[in-house]
């Protein structure tokens, strides 16, 4: 196959221009979106690539009809994605809930600006780390995958389609203005070495009569795909695992929701990725995810270099979330730092995991700008000391 | 018209196991229904070719008791998610099966952009003139004086013709019945599924439970009058004047014409892309 971009060597490109090609190396071929800073740029290169490949990409009229063009695309067999920012992705939270409700894999990208509101379209932040987990409503659960650089943004956009296709449920790339408009080297591999993920697809009829059925007791259903015969009914509605509405059963509405959060939840340690630095023997932990642990890392070599023991865990996945990873860290560490750019979100989540084995600082930044290393080291040498 | 059984068509599309439906005694959303189900027969069509897909709302459950691939998504959306299925898989062909709220109200933006860029669907609309589903509220369709739980005195607003949008916006195929005018129904829904781009038959189509039941027209007979006072074919509607045509309501076919479909159009675009970067002559 012909690629509209250089493949099998590196290039210099922004974070937005590298989930584009990843994703058209990761199968992409339908693509609907509505423009917003500082996503647009994605859109603007499926505009250029998809035609060339055989893909649609399509500019809809608003949000909520791009997150439902790319459902029902996948509904019919296309990987597909949509890119946006806070404002967008508010307005994509009713299908999002649907795609989690239908098991219906797909990439909602987000490229975070600062709010409430329009904000500042075009400064970072990390203020949607809630949205993207809970931002839907009812109980639910999805992945949420977050790169701190533009080689991340690729390898993360990849893994993405390929942990939706593996779980049948939306992905989330949450990255920021900082990663979406940076310009740097980006290691752009042969298509033939990109290990792919496509959905389980029914292997006979009966299996087609459960499309929500866990009958491969993985609680992954296989997805009959409309248009080949297998005449599937899809609904947002508590359904049965043939697909039947059955709205007033709490019994089957707890088995569903059930096994949609479980099937998430029990692969746990499948999806969650981290990095650490330092983190073995140190005394005082730095959690971080984002553009925000690339200070955090020069910060705790800053911090060793004044006699202090500090250590890094980088999440690359806030979502699902290891809250015993984290209790162990606590129970190891006198205090954990959390540099956000936000007023706390991920914060939250940590403080749940350390249960009380060791105190948690926020160390909030808002305003559009990234932390500096400086600014983390200030802050947690001022803490460390006020103890 | 040759009419087969009511039961052989039954027997042939829907889900046994979905039966009973849950629509109201005098509900006109299963005439509709069967009426687009006697076209698609009639057509000789498979029923692995076509997807239904719908929205919320009494009408939007239709999906569910059709033996079809069905997508039954959220408030207003359907001709969105419809955007996605056949852009797609263009060889699907795809029916949404819409409310007057569904459509005009929520979905208001999507339904006139999906006009405009001549998506190849057949709306299939059960204007009732009032949400059913949640219990009679008034609809964008609902007419000035009518009641609804949320205008208890009767609507104060402007309604929309929903027909009249679709011709503006620009929709390839338009027509206009009552759920009564059953051959007309039939052959506008076959004219309409053949029809490449976008394509409407908008039926009025009765609720007695939820909106009947407000404006004194309890019974499905008592609204079958009531259209025939408000409803004027369009061949007559042509000669009288605007005087005479307020509070009326124009049945027939308003529209049929051949512009090019989104997917046509998307495939010439691509063959465009492939010739400017010098992929292709
Ligand atoms: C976002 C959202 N808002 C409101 C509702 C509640 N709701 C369900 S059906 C409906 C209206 C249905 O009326 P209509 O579309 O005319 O269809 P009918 O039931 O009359 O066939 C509404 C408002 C909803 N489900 N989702
Ligand atoms: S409420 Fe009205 S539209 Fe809904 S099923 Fe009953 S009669 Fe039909």
């Amino acid at each position: 196959m012909k690629y509209p971009f250089p493949v099998g060597k590196s290039d210099f490109i922004q974070g937005d221009e590298a989930i584009a090609r990843a994703a058209i190396l990761a199968g992409c071929r339908f693509y609907a979106g509505y423009p917003i800073t500082p996503a647009s740029e994605i859109f603007e290169a499926m505009a250029l690539y998809m035609p060339l490949v055989d893909g649609v990409s399509i500019q809809m009229e608003d949000e909520l009809a791009s997150i439902a063009a790319i459902i029902g695309a996948s509904w019919v067999g296309a990987k597909a994605m949509t890119a946006t920012s806070g404002p967008g992705f508010s307005l994509m939270m009713e299908n999002l809930g649907y795609a989690i409700m239908t098991e219906t894999p797909i990439v909602v990208v987000d490229v975070q600006r600062s709010g409430p509101s329009t904000g500042q379209p075009t400064l970072a932040a990390q203020g949607d780390v809630m949205q993207a987990i809970w931002g839907t409503h009812g109980d639910h659960s999805l992945i949420v995958l977050t790169p701190a650089t533009v080689q991340e943004a690729f390898d993360m956009t990849i893994r993405a389609f390929n942990l939706a296709e593996k779980y049948r449920t939306p992905a989330i790339l949450l990255t920021d203005a900082e990663v979406g408009h940076m310009r740097e080297k980006v290691d752009i591999p042969n298509p033939e070495d990109i290990e792919l993920v496509y959905r389980k697809l029914p292997s006979n009829e009966e299996e087609a009569k459960y499309p929500f059925g866990d009958i491969h007791g993985d609680l992954i259903p296989p997805m009959p795909i409309f248009g080949k015969g297998y005449r599937t009914y899809v609904t947002g509605l508590t359904h049965d695992e043939k697909g039947r509405p059955k709205t007033v059963d709490a019994e089957i509405h707890r088995k569903l929701i059930e096994r949609i959060v479980n099937k998430i939840e029990k692969n746990k340690k499948d999806i969650i990725d981290y990095e650490t630095f330092d983190l073995d023997d140190a005394e005082v932990a730095i959690i971080s995810y984002g553009i925000v642990a690339r200070s955090a890392i020069r910060a705790v070599k800053m911090l060793r270099s004044e006699g202090i023991k500090a250590g890094l865990l980088k999440l690359n996945v806030v979502w699902p979330f290891d809250f015993e990873m984290i209790e162990k860290i606590a129970e190891q560490v006198n205090a954990i730092y959390v540099p956000e750019m936000n007023l706390g979100q991920v914060y939250h989540l940590v403080k749940e995991g350390a249960n009380g084995k060791a105190r948690v600082e926020l160390i909030p930044k808002i305003g559009g700008e990234v932390h500096t290393p400086q600014e983390i080291v200030k802050a947690v040498k001022r803490c460390e000391k006020c103890i | 018209m040759y009419l087969k059984l009511s039961y052989e068509i039954r027997d042939k599309y829907l889900r046994k196991d979905m039966l009973p439906t849950i629509f109201c005694p005098g509900c006109g959303i299963g005439s509709v229904l069967q009426y687009t189900l006697r076209a698609i027969d009639e057509l000789g069509w498979s029923k692995d070719e076509v997807v239904w897909v719908s929205g919320i709302g009494c009408s939007s459950r239709v999906p569910g008791f059709v033996d079809f691939d069905g997508l039954h998504t959220t408030h207003g959306r359907a001709l969105a998610f419809a955007t996605g299925i056949k852009m797609a898989n263009p060889d699907l062909k795809v029916i949404a099966f819409m409310g007057d709220g569904d459509t005009a109200a929520i979905g208001g933006n999507h339904f006139i952009h999906a006009i405009r860029r001549n998506l190849d669907v057949t709306v299939i609309l059960i204007n009732n003139f009032t949400y059913g589903m949640t219990g009679g509220q008034v609809a964008p369709t609902t007419l000035k004086g009518l009641r609804g739980t949320t205008a208890p005195y009767g609507s104060f607003e402007n309604p929309f013709d929903i027909a009249e949008l679709a011709v503006a916006a620009g929709a390839n195929y338009v027509a206009r019945w009552t759920v009564f005018n059953y051959i007309q129904g039939i052959n506008s829904i076959k004219k309409a599924l053949q029809k490449k781009g976008f394509s409407l038959v908008e039926f009025l189509s009765p609720c007695p439970i939820s909106f009947g039941r407000r404006n004194r027209m309890k019974t499905a007979p008592e609204l079958i009058k009531w259209y025939n006072k408000i409803t004027v074919p369009i061949s007559k509607a042509k000669n009288m004047s605007p005087e005479e045509l307020e509070g009326k309501i124009i049945i027939g076919e308003f529209v049929d014409r051949d512009r090019p479909s989104l997917d046509e159009e998307y495939e010439a675009y691509k063959k465009r892309a492939k010739k400017i970067m010098g992929w292709e002559e």
